[in-house]
């Protein structure tokens, strides 16, 4: 079974969060750069499939050059080999447009995404990949068994679960639970070693439209220093909450 | 052309969050100089529409949407949706459907809106983004789908006169490339996290799972849903789906109540979306008192049965 992962490259969660003076973009500056924590749950059971079934796991990545760090962190968790689409990942279409193509060139069983990415929360791209090649696609993936040419998927619903069937090659877009969060691999010596040489190629990426043309991008406005209340006059917080927060 | 907007319902009743998206669209509609019409998989009833500002309700009857599938739901809304702008709730629902929608119809996606657009031509409007760190600014042209971040825009009344059709589409069970083995609900009397209005969450600070009545009393008098920070959620003293942070749920009640929970940053991703955050901790220190707009510095075994009762006291129940 051949195992295609999405890995996005995003700011660290920590990182401060700065736009260009123009407000057009995001401030790479200073910033460091991790695999997106949800693909981290798609890639530990990627790597848990391919320990015990034999599946070979090729992970993804639409960037510049400057992925290639988080790229080999993530082939040192134990992915086989990796593709670098050489581009800026514009938008959710053009990122998708990438992972279709090379989802079907390479004849990938089994695509694993995260829900989304923790920068531009669009969580569009997995179910756009699954509409471009006409997979089956599970979103908020929590649990998944393979057996053949189909999938036991478990996914989060609002308010519950729902245990669901879907023949491969599928889309399916993973979320904490996937895999246990004790399970989540960290990269040990030797794997780190490995990585230096597993194959990344290099892919021009295909063209397609811009119909999303970013603004601009502002701070949301912060909070205001908070109110302490004293802990022995907490009916002053049951007032402040009612007759100025309005919120109950 | 009209405005169209799915109104997502289960067993005949309108979740919370499709309510919201046909306030959504009747913004937008208003921004468009244009009207509503909004489309039900089901049988909720259209009249309840018309009050949030839906003046056509299209009802589709159809047995291969009974249970849910991206694929089929995407058909469907694609055949009888035909418009320019389509709402849909940023639900699990909602936001399996809307890729697949957008892409059948050669749309753009525009995902978790949280303001109405201040144009539809082209079609400009605020999205959440960088977990809450940032606010993007779109400008789509051509035909769009939007999914709208629950409990961003909230359920607003805008009654107008309104009339119902039906409609059929051409989805059968052939459509479905997911199909559902079985589905698990938690228990129905408790308040959905991401629909509460209010939240009471609790993390490391309250030393032991069985300590948490304290907590669940402070929800019931509230009417809130209960969560809970990342450790308490991975050692087992809360289940999985109370979890709210950068890898559980993001919420944006009107009220977050955060006890015994310092504030990292993951947390924060999560619910910095809220109106109004209050937090409990014994350490001054705690990082959370930052992002917080009211604030207790004190032990959360005294403070929270206190905090129960005045507002036991406050709603004439004491």
């Amino acid at each position: 079974m051949k195992i295609l992962v999405c890995i996005s490259s995003v700011p660290d969660t920590t990182a401060k969060i700065n736009f260009t003076a123009d407000g057009k973009s995001f401030d790479k500056n200073g910033v460091q750069f991790v695999i997106n924590p949800h693909d981290e749950f798609s890639l530990n059971k990627a790597v848990e499939l391919q320990e015990k079934q034999g599946a070979t796991v090729t992970i993804l990545t639409v960037g510049d050059a400057t992925v290639d760090p988080v790229m080999r962190k993530a082939l040192a968790i134990g992915a086989n080999d990796g593709i670098r689409i050489d581009a800026d990942a514009r938008d959710d279409f053009f990122v998708a447009t990438q992972i279709a193509k090379a989802a079907k060139d390479g004849g990938f069983d089994l695509v694993l995404t995260g829900k989304e990415s923790i920068d531009y929360n669009g969580g569009s791209v997995p179910g756009l990949v699954a509409a471009m090649l006409d997979y089956g696609f599970v979103n908020g993936c929590i649990g998944l068994d393979v057996e053949g040419s189909s999938a036991k998927a478990v996914r989060e619903i609002d308010g519950g679960k729902e245990t669901v069937e879907v023949t491969l090659p599928a889309v399916i877009a993973g979320q904490k639970g996937l895999v246990d969060e004790a399970a989540l691999r960290i990269p040990n010596m030797r794997g780190i070693m490995q990585a230096r040489t597993k194959q990344i190629a290099v892919v021009a990426p295909e063209a397609t439209e811009t119909k999303v043309e970013v603004v601009g991008y502002v701070k949301p406005a912060e909070r205001g220093n908070v109110t302490l209340i004293d802990k022995d006059n907490v009916a002053e917080l049951v007032r402040l909450l009612h007759e100025e927060a309005k919120v109950i | 052309m009209a405005i169209f907007v799915y109104a997502e319902s289960h067993d005949g009743k309108y979740k919370k969050a499709g309510l919201e998206a046909v306030s959504y669209a009747k913004a937008t509609a208003d921004v468009a100089g244009d009207t509503v019409t909004a489309i039900v998989f089901g049988n909720a009833t259209a009249d309840e529409l018309y009050k949030y500002g839906a003046s056509k309700v299209v009802k589709v009857d159809n047995a291969a949407l009974a249970k849910f599938d991206a694929n089929s739901y995407a058909k469907a809304l694609a055949e009888v949706a035909q418009g320019d702008v389509v709402v849909l709730p940023s639900t699990n629902e909602g936001a399996t459907i809307a890729p697949v929608l957008a892409y059948k119809t050669g749309a753009s996606l525009v995902t978790n809106v949280e303001k109405s657009p201040t144009a539809v031509s082209p079609f400009t409007v605020a999205r959440k983004a960088f977990s809450g760190k940032g606010v993007e600014t779109v400008a789509v042209s051509g035909k769009v789908v939007v999914t709208v971040l629950q409990n961003a825009f909230g359920a607003k009344e805008n009654a107008v006169s309104g009339s119902e059709e039906s409609a059929s589409v051409s989805v059968s069970d052939a459509d479905a490339k997911v199909k559902v083995v079985s589905t698990e609900m938690a228990s129905s009397d408790k308040i959905d996290l991401k629909e509460a209005d209010i939240v009471v969450s609790a993390g490391r600070g309250m030393k032991g799972p069985e300590n948490w009545g304290m907590i669940e009393d402070l929800a019931k008098v509230l009417g809130a849903a209960t969560a809970s920070s990342k450790p308490v959620a991975d050692i087992g003293w809360r289940p999985h789906a109370e979890h709210v942070g950068q890898t559980g749920k993001a919420i944006a009640p009107n009220l977050y109540i955060a006890v015994g929970i310092s504030g990292a940053i993951q947390h924060l991703a999560g619910v910095n979306g809220s109106k109004t955050i209050v937090v409990i901790n014994n350490d001054p220190e705690a990082p959370f008192f930052k992002a917080a707009d009211y604030g207790i510095v004190g032990d959360a075994f005294e403070i929270v049965p206190k905090l129960t009762e005045e507002l036991k006291k406050y709603k004439g129940q004491a």
